[in-house]
């Protein structure tokens, strides 16, 4: 039947076309459409692995502001923690220093105290003395002032004196 | 596989002779101005010289046909290359009688070698030439076309490479194949890596496809170098297949023409064996796996796996022919009904008849847009799996599997 027999001069006229419209599209189509899907998908690949990296990078980053965040605040409670030892031990140190000094200036006051009233006894031994002397003397120069008076000194004293 | 398209083209076959069992039955006893179905769906699905649209006045003296002539070349040892228009075959002659619808033998005398040809119906004659259903012969010396007893012409044919119908559909595919893609190869050049847009989006949606779903899964990690070929076949496919549904412009039929998908196919066939490694010809000769005496004193595995070898040329050609040209008939049958419904019962059945019968036109037109993707498809897929077992590398410990 004429149907299903190949009529040669259509087999060759198929073959010949067939084969130049192959060459023509494997050059100037087939080649540069699927250079350029590839190196698209190349690009976008990159693009994600690149998004991925950035991505994980910063999760890095994140974890590491993280333990860096975690280390400072440890790293201030010690300081507070020195920080406050050492202000203890220093007002500890304070308190025993200003008690040890207390005590001294106590000592110190004492002692100062003490010399001065001995100085002051001292003092008021010899302005006593004096005034006695200056008292004496007074008394003299009255009893002595007048001839009468010396003589009835000299008659009293006398009169003390018993030649016994 | 096989099967599958056997029955197929079982399927073509019996719908044809329906059809023409039908036409035949309805006017058994007048023959003038019938219509015939059989003839008319051929007519239409197989190749000729012209591109033909319709004939007015059918059957009356005042005949005209619109369409177009097409250039026919023919070549042949004795008168050499000749090239005219295939209008010249229709001519200065008589008024042809052919298109009333009688056969060519039922006026054959009896007896070999009467010279009858002149009012030999249907047969028409150029110079050296004479076009006797689409077949071109060599006049003998006398200018005569002998028939023998069977009705068939003895004269010799010389090498027809007219631009026929179906060449010419073929140009057109071609034609539109090579611009698009040409166009789509530009917009990738021009666009560069940027999205893409516009048919280039809707092509690059197949390639990808092709690429992805096809010749990667099917082919492996060599995919790459048979690539131009899966694109060039799918796409030819497509569009040769698609310029067959469009109505009016001829009623191509490139890819229900048997030369064509035998082309296509014996391609496929010879990039298959050309790139066929150790492995694949190894499967073929010493099937692995099988008992030596399947292979040794009667090489009947060998026989089979050559048989399949051969076997799957032939298997794309028929499958892509078949469904493409069952399409075709089928669609025809459905408009057909409208004409034999009119012979048979008179118009107003006809007109009932035409109501069905372009509903189901319709649905088979859909179903044949889609045939022309799958068919495409399926081409390229088994081409892509042929090549795929052509490179395969085996592993021998999977070889006994």
């Amino acid at each position: 039947m004429g149907l299903v027999t190949p009529g040669l001069g259509l087999i060759i006229w198929m073959s010949i076309s067939f084969l130049i419209v192959l060459f023509l599209l494997k050059k100037f189509a087939w080649k540069p459409i699927l250079n350029s899907l590839s190196e698209r998908e190349n690009k976008i690949d990159e693009a994600l692995r690149s998004a991925q990296r950035a991505e994980e990078r910063m999760n890095e980053i994140e974890a590491k502001n993280q333990n860096l965040l975690a280390e400072a605040a440890k790293e201030r409670e010690a300081m507070l923690k020195a920080a406050r030892d050492a202000s203890a031990q220093m007002i500890a140190e304070a308190k025993e220093k200003a008690a040890e000094e207390s005590a001294k200036m106590l000592e110190q006051a004492r002692e100062t105290i003490h010399n001065e009233k001995m100085r002051a006894v001292t003092d008021i031994k010899n302005e006593v003395g004096k005034l006695s002397i200056e008292i004496a003397e007074k008394l003299l120069r009255e009893n002595l002032s007048t001839e009468a008076k010396q003589n009835e000194n000299i008659q009293r004293l006398l009169n003390d004196v018993n030649f016994n | 596989m096989n099967f599958r398209n056997l029955s197929k083209t079982i399927a073509v076959f019996s719908a044809l002779f329906l059809t023409v069992s039908a036409a035949f039955a309805s006017g058994g006893e007048e023959n003038k101005g019938e219509f015939k179905a059989g003839e008319m769906i051929l007519h239409h699905v197989m190749d000729a010289h012209e591109i033909h649209f319709a004939t007015l006045n059918e059957g009356t003296d005042h005949e005209k046909h619109i369409s177009i002539p097409l250039p026919i070349i023919v070549w042949s040892k004795e008168a050499g290359f000749d090239f005219f228009l295939s209008s010249k075959f229709h001519g200065n002659h008589h008024e042809e009688n052919h298109a009333t619808g009688e056969h060519a033998h039922d006026e054959l005398p009896t007896g070999h070698g009467v010279e009858l040809h002149e009012e030999h119906a249907g047969v028409h004659k150029y110079g050296k030439y004479a076009m006797y259903h689409e077949h071109i012969y060599l006049l003998d010396e006398h200018g005569n076309l002998n028939f023998d007893d069977a009705g068939n012409p003895v004269n010799a044919q010389p090498l027809d490479l007219s631009i026929t119908k179906t060449v010419a559909g073929l140009f057109l595919a071609i034609f539109l194949l090579v611009f698009v893609m040409l166009k789509v190869a530009g917009a990738y050049k021009k666009r560069g890596l940027s999205a893409p847009k516009g048919l280039q989006n809707m092509l690059e949606i197949i390639i990808l496809f092709i690429r992805d779903d096809i010749a990667k899964p099917s082919i492996g990690k060599k995919y790459e170098r048979f690539m131009p070929y899966l694109l060039t076949v799918f796409f030819f496919i497509l569009f040769a297949n698609l310029i067959g549904l469009i109505p009016f412009i001829g009623g191509f039929n490139v890819t229900g023409n048997i030369a064509v998908t035998l082309v296509l196919a014996l391609l496929t066939f010879i990039i298959t064996t050309l790139n066929g490694n150790k492995d694949y010809w190894l499967h073929i000769f010493n099937t692995p796996g099988v008992p030596w005496w399947l292979k040794f004193p009667v090489p009947l595995m060998p026989v089979i796996e050559l048989m399949g070898m051969l076997s799957k040329p032939i298997v794309l050609c028929l499958r892509l022919f078949a469904n493409i040209t069952a399409g075709h008939i089928i669609i025809l049958s459905f408009i057909s009904l409208i004409f034999i419904f009119n012979n048979l019962y008179g118009a107003g059945a006809a007109y009932g008849a035409s109501i069905l019968s372009v509903a189901f036109g319709i649905f088979m037109n859909v179903m044949e847009l889609l045939v022309a993707f799958l068919q495409a498809y399926v081409f390229t897929l088994l081409s892509a799996i042929y090549f795929g077992q052509a490179v395969e590398e085996h592993h021998h410990e999977e070889a006994h599997h």
